[in-house]
């Protein structure tokens, strides 16, 4: 339960509103990132993958100030119940969000030594799992900006797909590797990739939880089911 | 003009505690209406609070949470066209049945106001005082319970030296630790507490939430407060009320992080309702 009605303290509305924004600010940002380098890593183009490793520190900086607000609030308003939940799991959500822009920054970076040897065919599962994880985590913004807590639980269930797909492109590579050795370093590069990918998802699933948590007041109760490859066949 | 709602509180209440109760309860409040004159000021309040625990009642001014209060020891029975139905039981007594002797009763029922009420006595003289009403003349006995009930309400150490000096003379805070030492010293089962820190500072506020906190051991507490942080600090278990019904009850720690109802959020959390 998590109530609708404003606060007979305005500014406190004000406060829990910017705090919103942060949030749903770095998300985007964050979208912006991810396709960003994915575009660089598509085009060959070096100076665009430097530029989306640069423009990671405006993430960082939204996420200091996410949680310096929840300090603020926390000292200063005592917040009891949604409201209080609503503040941890904004704290939660932003460094889910940092770590999202972390793995966009990663993946622009390998972009620039991938430049350094020929194109690869093999960089179309990797922008399919990219789509998944940005159509994600648009979709759970979209959730926590409108406390949709169901939508929330829709996005972990994606979660299996971009799982699968990670899979899929690892044997996928892996296959390539063997049949040609002299492509192991640039396909090591890809398969780093696809595992940022695949996190990327699992952050979007972290944040599904807690907008779920920050309505409800409780974890959600189901597993996820897991589709990705378990430990065994990763080291085998 | 008996309410016909059933309080939504009643069935999770009962649940709740057949859960964390297994000693049962201390007071049982059941069907419980209570009308000043025409005006109903309680409606069908059903609510267990539990042996040695620390049970707070909070809710907006208005709300029947001090009437509520002041019905489980008679303290109501003073005003003028006061009617009530329903029961409260205290160790499965009915104490609104009839020849229930009421003096007796508020010795069980100990109680501490909102401002500290030390009489214009010693302050030995205060804690006593309900010994010497009982006829206890016996001056050892006098002694050792004063003692006790001093040390009982942590404030033996700052009076021990000044124990026959006017208690006119303590701080705010150790009036009120006085009053408690009082109520303790008739040996209660119950504490009662109507807003005990509103008129303290935070430090004096927070020796008293941890005496609460020492005295649950022994005593049954319950505690109205206005101050929703303080009920969150020291209870057990939160009695939300509004209008006059009891609109939630449950594990404090619930209450604070996820009430059940939006009634509930929207006090709590300071929003209009």
């Amino acid at each position: 339960m998590s109530s609708q009605h404003e606060h007979i303290n305005t500014s406190y509305d004000e406060e829990l509103k910017r705090l919103a924004g942060e949030i749903v600010r770095m998300g985007e940002l964050a979208i912006e990132q991810l396709r960003a380098a994915m575009a660089a890593m598509l085009a060959r183009d070096s100076a665009a993958a430097r530029a989306v490793i640069a423009a990671d520190e405006h993430i960082d900086a939204l996420e200091l100030e996410a949680s310096h607000d929840v300090i603020r609030l926390l000292a200063l308003r005592q917040p009891m119940a949604g409201d209080l939940r609503g503040i941890l799991a904004a704290l939660r959500i932003a460094a889910a969000i940092e770590r999202v822009g972390d793995y966009a920054a990663n993946v622009a970076k390998r972009s620039i030594v991938l430049n350094e040897a020929p194109a690869l065919p093999h960089t179309g599962g990797l922008q399919a799992l990219a789509e998944t994880a940005v159509q994600m985590l648009r979709d759970v913004l979209a959730a926590y900006l409108e406390r949709d807590a169901r939508r929330a639980m829709a996005v972990r269930d994606r979660d299996a797909d971009l799982d699968a797909l990670h899979t899929g492109l690892f044997r996928e590579l892996v296959t390539y590797m063997m049949e040609d050795p002299r492509h192991i370093t640039s396909c090591a590069h890809l398969l780093f990739m696809a595992k940022n990918l695949e996190r990327i998802g699992d952050h979007a699933t972290n944040i599904a939880e807690n907008v779920w948590f920050l309505v409800e007041g409780d974890l959600p109760a189901d597993k996820r089911q897991k589709r990705d490859m378990g430990s065994g066949e990763v080291t085998r | 003009m008996q309410s016909a709602m059933k309080s939504p509180a009643t069935a999770e209440a009962s649940a709740y505690h057949a859960k964390t109760s297994p000693d049962g309860a201390s007071l049982a409040i059941r069907g419980f209406n209570l009308w000043y004159g025409q005006t109903q000021a309680l409606f069908d309040i059903n609510l267990e609070v539990q042996q040695r625990m620390v049970t707070a009642m909070i809710g907006p001014s208005g709300c029947g949470k001090s009437t509520l209060l002041r019905s489980l020891n008679r303290m109501n029975d003073l005003i003028d066209d006061l009617r009530i139905s329903g029961s409260v039981h205290v160790g499965g007594e009915d104490i609104y049945s009839r020849g229930v002797d009421v003096i007796a009763l508020r010795k069980r029922m100990g109680m501490v106001f909102q401002k500290p009420n030390p009489f214009a006595m010693s302050i030995f003289d205060n804690v006593v005082y309900p010994l010497r009403v009982d006829g206890v003349r016996n001056r050892a006995v006098l002694e050792e319970t004063c003692e006790r009930a001093l040390r009982s309400a942590a404030l033996w150490d700052e009076v021990k030296d000044r124990i026959r000096d006017s208690a006119l003379g303590l701080s705010g805070g150790q009036q009120q630790r006085l009053c408690i030492a009082r109520a303790i010293a008739a040996d209660p089962e119950v504490l009662l507490m109507d807003e005990p820190c509103s008129a303290l500072d935070p430090i004096a506020t927070a020796r008293i939430e941890e005496l609460i906190n020492q005295l649950k051991q022994h005593y049954t507490i319950v505690i109205v407060t206005h101050n929703m942080q303080q009920a969150a600090r020291v209870s057990d278990n939160t009695a939300f009320m509004y209008l006059g019904r009891l609109i939630e009850y449950g594990d404090t720690a619930d209450m604070f992080t996820k009430p059940r109802r939006e009634q509930t959020e929207d006090y709590i959390t300071g929003r209009f309702g």
